[in-house]
């Protein structure tokens, strides 16, 4: 292999490596929502797009600190998080799981449907102050909206799990997740965790959202990345925090790869298949993923 | 259906799996029969003729994703793809073979059947949400696939033009013709399921739903039973994929995408999760839903918007009033309109003298 080709190969994992974060921060509001209430979010993408819309909405408002924005973000995606559970999920509780997937199904149409009604249909700029000047690393290069995602999701996911194996909070949660009824005899507000686990949800979506908004543009598009989450969290394993990170750099180096390598002979768009492919493959032959717990089932 | 029971006098299982409950019920069927082969051709106009035609194709559609979702319990985000399968099958070859309705339409729904045991292979060791991925992911290789063989969906603009379906020499262009051509396979996909239900197969499905590990205790091979659900559930979808293709003349990858297993699947929950009466039920709403939104928001909808926001307005609320409805309904009324139907018809039972 030349110089060239190496160069190419690192431009390649770099590139994919950063995409890969960024995934894993999504596939991290997927996981903290699984592992505290045995929901899946099949809206995870409309959250992160109803996030980066009201993040550049706050924005464009005339003298708007960028701070006071992403607080406002936060807010409102917590509430909605909360809000959520509070209305839709609760009556849900102990109804066959099919039923839950069918209602976030139903949530990731409604915001679909009502983004554009609401927020317009062009797409929106949402720039952070941080400048576009790339930072050379190498023979790569990355830029700086790049760089803050990794940041980002590496503190986020030092933050989740100093919170699950330290905190009591997460203890509790991790309680709750292991067994609802156990966790509710030793005293543990299980309905309040489930609460909590929807709020952090929103919160990861807040932040993902504004760091994808700001790389992409904001339209009703951003939602697609909602469906990127499920190889990753199948590869990592639903209910496992590091898995979730693991899964999203794997899905982003490997997207990375075909893109640069197999795209010029088959003429495009494998990245958007490759990764499906491979979850098929997981699912048959390792279901629980890398990190995931085996469940065992009883009549 | 629309006959006054007095009670239950059933004393034979035989007498309780009967098509026709009580002896009456031929009369309503025949009523039935009356109605919708000779009364309302005669006196609908073309227009609402079209209406009718688009809600048997969804019946079709809406019946196989009831067994596999309804009956056997099993969750499938991927009938918009295995319609599309079934769809570019019979354009494929009516377009390069010539071949006649008759034998495209089978040929669609077996290869949907095919490629619907394909998808359904990993039930074998997951389920629930699993599966749910397992099918999204099917849907989108499904999508992708279909878009990027040119082999497959005849070059650039991924769409195949079909000719409107022949019977003995003569082409069904008119609506009204196409309206007996798609009742009669309405028709014929509702007797299919209802006999299918009441047989050994059926049974050993809704076992699977209620306890799959008790089920297979008890004898019933539940890797089988879910696969030939995944099979007779894609062969529905192919077929109503066929359907489309000559209802509309063109087979084309945007008309089953995502979002069409999704309406497919607020069908099934709004109408009613494991019932026929149901399915129809839903079917009938979903495809009347969008059409009466539309009338609504262009004339209350120009108040507030203008004209190049309305149709962008008109989708994105069709889309939310769906999302809203699958979620009320699971909230409100998990049984769907069928229940609905089942509380007034008991309420009627003993009218007016209620104790």
């Amino acid at each position: 292999m030349s110089g060239e080709d190496l160069g190419f190969l690192f431009a390649l994992l770099l590139n994919g490596t950063s995409i890969g974060f960024m995934y894993s921060l999504i596939a991290l509001g997927f996981v903290l929502v699984y592992k505290a209430t045995d929901a899946i979010n099949f809206a995870q993408g409309e959250f992160v797009m109803m996030a980066g819309l009201i993040a550049a909405a706050i924005l464009g408002i005339e003298g708007m600190p960028l701070i006071a924005a992403i607080i406002a973000t936060l807010a409102i995606m917590i509430a909605f998080g909360f809000g959520f559970e509070r209305i839709v999920l609760r009556p849900l509780l102990g109804r066959p799981v099919v039923a839950v997937i069918m209602a976030t199904i139903g949530l990731a149409a409604v915001l679909r449907g009502l983004t554009p009604v609401i927020f317009g249909g062009e797409t929106r700029a949402l720039s952070l102050p941080i400048g576009d000047e790339p930072i050379n690393i190498g023979p790569a290069s990355l830029s700086p909206i790049q760089l803050v995602g990794i940041v980002v999701t590496v503190l986020f996911f030092a933050g989740f799990s100093w919170f699950f194996k330290k905190s009591r909070k997460g203890v509790a949660m991790r309680a709750v997740a292991d067994n609802q009824q156990v966790a509710q005899a030793m005293g543990i507000n299980v309905e309040r965790y489930f609460a909590l686990a929807w709020a952090m949800a929103g919160i990861v979506s807040a932040v993902g959202g504004i760091v994808w908004g700001s790389m992409l543009g904001v339209d009703v598009h951003l939602a697609l990345v909602g469906l990127k989450v499920f190889p990753v969290v199948i590869l990592g394993g639903l209910d496992s925090i590091g898995g979730a990170l693991l899964g999203g750099l794997i899905i982003g180096i490997v997207e990375s790869l075909v893109a640069g390598y197999v795209d010029p002979y088959v003429g495009g768009g494998t990245k958007d298949f490759v990764p499906y492919v491979l979850m098929i493959v997981v699912l048959m032959i390792k279901p629980y993923g890398i990190f995931g717990k085996r469940r065992i089932e009883r009549v | 259906m629309f006959h006054r029971e007095s009670g239950v006098f059933k004393t034979t299982y035989a007498a309780d799996m009967a098509l026709y409950p009580l002896p009456i019920a031929k009369r309503t069927v025949a009523f039935l029969a009356l109605l919708f082969v000779v009364i309302l051709p005669l006196s609908l106009q073309e227009y609402h003729l079209s209406i009718l035609n688009l809600m048997f194709i969804a019946i079709v559609g809406a019946l196989g994703l009831n067994i596999l979702v309804g009956y056997t319990g099993q969750i499938s985000l991927g009938h918009g793809a295995f319609m599309s399968v079934g769809a570019y099958t019979a354009a494929n070859l009516a377009v390069r073979l010539g071949l006649p309705f008759w034998l495209t339409l089978p040929a669609g729904g077996l290869m949907a059947a095919a490629v619907g045991v394909l998808v359904g292979i990993p039930s074998l060791r997951i389920k629930g949400l699993y599966l749910a991925i397992a099918t999204l992911a099917g849907q989108l290789i499904i999508e992708w696939t279909i878009n990027h063989v040119p082999a497959i969906s005849g070059g650039a603009s991924a769409s195949i033009q079909v000719e409107r379906p022949s019977l003995f020499g003569y082409s069904l262009t008119t609506q009204t013709q196409l309206y007996f051509f798609l009742l009669f396979f309405a028709v014929l996909a509702i007797v299919a399921t209802l006999n299918l239900m009441r047989s050994r197969i059926g049974r050993a499905f809704v076992a699977v739903r209620d306890q799959d590990i008790a089920a297979e205790i008890i004898g019933i091979d539940i890797f089988r039973y879910k696969l030939i659900a995944f099979a007779i559930s894609s062969f529905y979808a192919g077929v109503c994929g066929v359907l489309y293709t000559y209802y509309f003349g063109i087979a084309n990858y945007e008309q089953f995408q995502l979002i069409v297993s999704i309406d497919y699947l607020a069908m099934i929950i709004i109408g009613g999760l494991g019932s026929v009466l149901g399915t129809i039920f839903g079917a009938v709403f979903v495809t009347i839903l969008p059409i009466l939104l539309r009338i609504v928001l262009e004339n209350v909808g120009s108040l507030f918007f203008s004209d190049s926001e309305l149709a962008n307005v008109i989708s994105g609320t069709r889309l939310a009033v769906f999302g809203g409805l699958i979620i009320l309904f699971l909230i409100v009324e998990p049984e769907g309109l069928n229940r609905l139907w089942r509380n007034i018809r008991s309420y009627f039972r003993v009218w007016p003298f209620s104790y």
